[in-house]
């Protein structure tokens, strides 16, 4: 822990970084005549999707976490390790794989074209959900999967003395569980898909599939109204404010979720019936999550030898971007990781990157021309983003440390450097390293805010896979995701790595 | 010199802990009690972690009662966590030599090494916690209290986790040490063996209410009722 006035300046600026551009964008909403049926069509459409892809990804999730809940077989740790991997893929990697698989000229239209049926068409709502359930299936069965492995065994051991049968079990077992867990993995996944952006920019679009952050971004980049960006601005924070006060009452959720390749000991397990379905469905989620993985690594593999120098330059402004707002989130962090804390990083989760975007823009225009500072300003932002996750990740190892090691400390009289330097950090390496890793991943992909700010000379490595994307280069656009995916795993894993060794307790 | 605690009153939460007496200097005492007493809050006030509501406590005639923790002339052991498990015993001793820093001053290697080899621990210093033995750990924590030099050592049981052979040599190890350095030692534990070996005169808390030292063997042939309750007719 840092002494008292570091933990109060950290505080300050991470407050001032919500109020600061949260007021620019009320004053700068005021002038604002009043919105456009365009507006009410967005606000509906993000409220559609979100719905459905929430409702999508829990249904789906059910099952797969079942099976994956009651069987073992060999790769099983390796499937449950990859349904964190969600959590640090760049949006438009997947993006690619999934326009590899579903798109125009995607490998399933290759197949159904010789059965004489019709293509299938990916823009648009369903490329929108088919991507967020891409994204969050994952998470909601790890959900839904940790809610499985908290049944007592002695339920199941009870059930199988009994004699239940499916159904009785259903009732008395697994029905109860679900409904305490699904309506909370719904309402984050709802929260979360609010909020889509990347996502709706890259799939969606036009009247009838844009978001309300992409209306904020189009808003800004094609019609430069910044009143009427505000006043999106401020409805979208006010949708995402009481849909995640909603969804924080009813579930926590789990960023480095231990113990899920465990399994439940059931004596139901035998059964045909069950078998079949079980491997259907897991055998269908990892077709799902691997095939435009493997799809992207493929095609990545032919276009990342042709990469042009913008696109180096790019990747080198992510790596910077990346490693920036990783100090600066660590940094917020460490003084931070306490109980108010982390109520006060919250807000990371609740203010779209778009709006704090937006008020950044216009409290720096007056004194500076806003796009030579989108890669600092892309930076902050994916730092404060990031700080949830970080600061819950670390709460609960710097709290332990300190009850541990309170009065040892005192009876020494270390001094707060002396307590840093060689107690402190030492001792949190090991979640310090995760959290940066995940920090600097999720920075990496990010396609957020710097679409609002960017001009060619700085882009970043998301935003150039992107702008190649929108001019047809697709070979060029898909060694850069392949870059990009290489980049992000990389430093995820390096810092990673960096926290485990030598890390003994 | 002398410990003295002058009308001592203390509370936590609902506790309420009442002492007054005086310790002489380079006297080995034991502290004697039925759990929840009030031994440790006893400790834990004599250390600093507990701050005194009225009363006073002096050391060697200078009020110390609001001096923090890590000046006082006081050096105590836990029963756990009296080192770092991650630092070698050398950086232990080092962050106990210069708590500013926590640096290995040219000047203190030597210290250091004179200290381990005092406690049985020649060579260790390069060693990890997590590689020694509970023994091991014990002697080392011993080192940490003899590098920091202050007059009064408090002990919290702090070799409750070894066996009676280990516990034995430790109590006879600190007793000759407290007695080359001239220490003042208090000794909290629950065993009246360790009493007996160890302390010249004994303190009995009961209820919170601290009573001066007395003899220790006298006390415990002949003890008051409370404290025969406790023994349970030893």
């Amino acid at each position: 822990m840092a002494s008292r006035p570091v933990s109060i300046i950290a505080a300050l600026t991470v407050a001032g970084l919500v109020t600061g551009p949260v007021t620019a964008v009320i004053l700068r909403a005021e002038a604002f005549s009043g919105f456009r049926p365009a507006d009410w069509q967005a606000l509906r459409f993000t409220l559609v999707q979100a719905t459905l892809s929430a409702g999508l990804s829990v249904l789906f999730a059910i099952p797969v976490a079942r099976a994956l809940a009651r069987r073992s077989f060999p790769g099983r740790g390796l499937l449950a390790a990859l349904l964190g991997a969600p959590f640090i893929l760049p949006v438009i990697v997947a993006v690619l794989g999934l326009l590899a698989v579903f798109g125009q000229s995607g490998l399933l239209n290759r197949l159904l074209a010789p059965l004489g049926l019709p293509d299938l068409q990916i823009y648009g709502l369903q490329g929108v959900l088919l991507a967020h359930v891409f994204f969050n299936l994952p998470l909601a069965t790890r959900l839904i999967l940790q809610g499985w492995l908290a049944i007592p065994a002695e339920h199941f051991r009870l059930a199988a003395t009994l004699g239940m049968g499916r159904r009785a079990m259903w009732r008395s077992i697994e029905y109860p569980m679900l409904r305490r867990i699904v309506p909370g993995a719904f309402a984050v996944i709802f929260v979360i898909c609010l909020s889509s952006f990347a996502v709706a920019l890259t799939l969606g679009g036009g009247p009838r599939a844009t978001t309300l952050e992409l209306a904020i971004y189009q808003s800004m980049r094609f019609d430069f109204d910044l009143a009427r960006a505000a006043a999106l601005g401020l409805l979208q924070l006010g949708l995402a404010l009481t849909a995640g006060l909603i969804a924080l009452r009813m579930t926590q959720v789990p960023v480095a979720s231990r113990g899920l390749d465990r399994r439940v000991p059931r004596w139901d397990r035998t059964n045909p019936g069950a078998v079949c379905t079980d491997v259907l469905w897991i055998g269908l989620a990892a077709l799902f999550l691997l095939t435009p993985l493997a799809m992207v690594t493929l095609n990545g593999l032919a276009g990342i030898t042709t990469l042009g120098a913008s696109v180096w330059q790019a990747a080198g402004h992510s790596i910077l971007v990346a490693l920036g707002s990783t100090a600066l989130c660590l940094l917020w962090a460490l003084p931070l990781a306490t109980r108010w804390g982390e109520w006060l990083g919250l807000a990371g989760i609740a203010l779209s990157p778009l709006v704090l975007g937006i008020g950044l823009f216009l409290i720096v225009r007056p004194f500076a021309n806003p796009f030579d500072l989108a890669l600092y300003v892309t930076a902050t932002v994916n730092a404060f983003v990031s700080l949830p996750f970080v600061l819950r990740i670390l709460r609960p190892e710097a709290e332990a440390i300190r009850a541990d090691y309170t009065r040892l400390r005192a009876a020494l009289g270390l001094s707060g450097w002396a307590w840093l330097r060689w107690v402190f950090l030492p001792r949190l390496k090991r979640p310090l390293g995760f959290a940066a890793g995940l920090t600097a991943a999720l920075s990496m992909g990010d396609l957020g805010v710097i679409a609002l700010f960017a001009d060619p000379d700085n882009a970043t490595l998301p935003l150039k896979v992107y702008q190649l994307m929108g001019a047809y280069r697709m070979d060029q656009a898909a060694g850069g995701a392949l870059l990009l995916l290489m980049l992000s795993l990389g430093l995820f894993w390096a810092f990673d790595r960096g926290g485990r060794v030598g890390s003994r307790t | 010199m002398a410990l003295e605690l002058d009308q001592i009153e203390a509370r936590s939460g609902s506790f309420r802990l009442r002492a007054n007496l005086t310790v002489t200097e380079g006297e080995r005492v034991a502290i004697v009690g039925a759990s929840g007493s009030g031994k440790s809050t006893l400790l834990d006030v004599i250390a600093g972690f507990l701050s005194i509501t009225s009363g006073a406590l002096r050391w060697a005639g200078r009020d110390i009662s609001t001096v923090p923790p890590g000046q006082r002339p006081v050096s105590i052991l836990f029963q756990d966590t009296n080192l770092f498990p991650h630092l070698t015993v050398g950086q232990n001793l080092a962050l106990a030599l210069n708590p500013a820093t926590g640096r290995m001053r040219a000047e203190d290697a030597g210290r250091i090494d004179a200290s381990l080899d005092r406690v049985g621990l020649a060579g260790f210093a390069s060693r990890r916690l997590s590689e020694m033995s509970g023994g091991q750990q014990s002697r080392a924590a011993l080192a940490r209290v003899l590098l920091q030099g202050r007059p009064v050592l408090l002990l919290d049981e702090p070799f409750a986790a070894l066996g009676p052979a280990l516990k034995i040599e430790m109590l006879d190890l600190v007793a000759e040490v407290a007695a080359a350095e001239g220490l003042t030692v208090l000794l909290v534990s629950h065993d009246p063996q360790d009493a007996r070996r160890f302390a010249s005169k004994t303190i009995v808390v009961e209820n919170g209410e601290v009573a001066p030292p007395q003899e220790t063997g006298p006390l415990l042939d002949n003890p008051p009722p409370g404290l025969r309750a406790y023994l349970g007719g030893e």
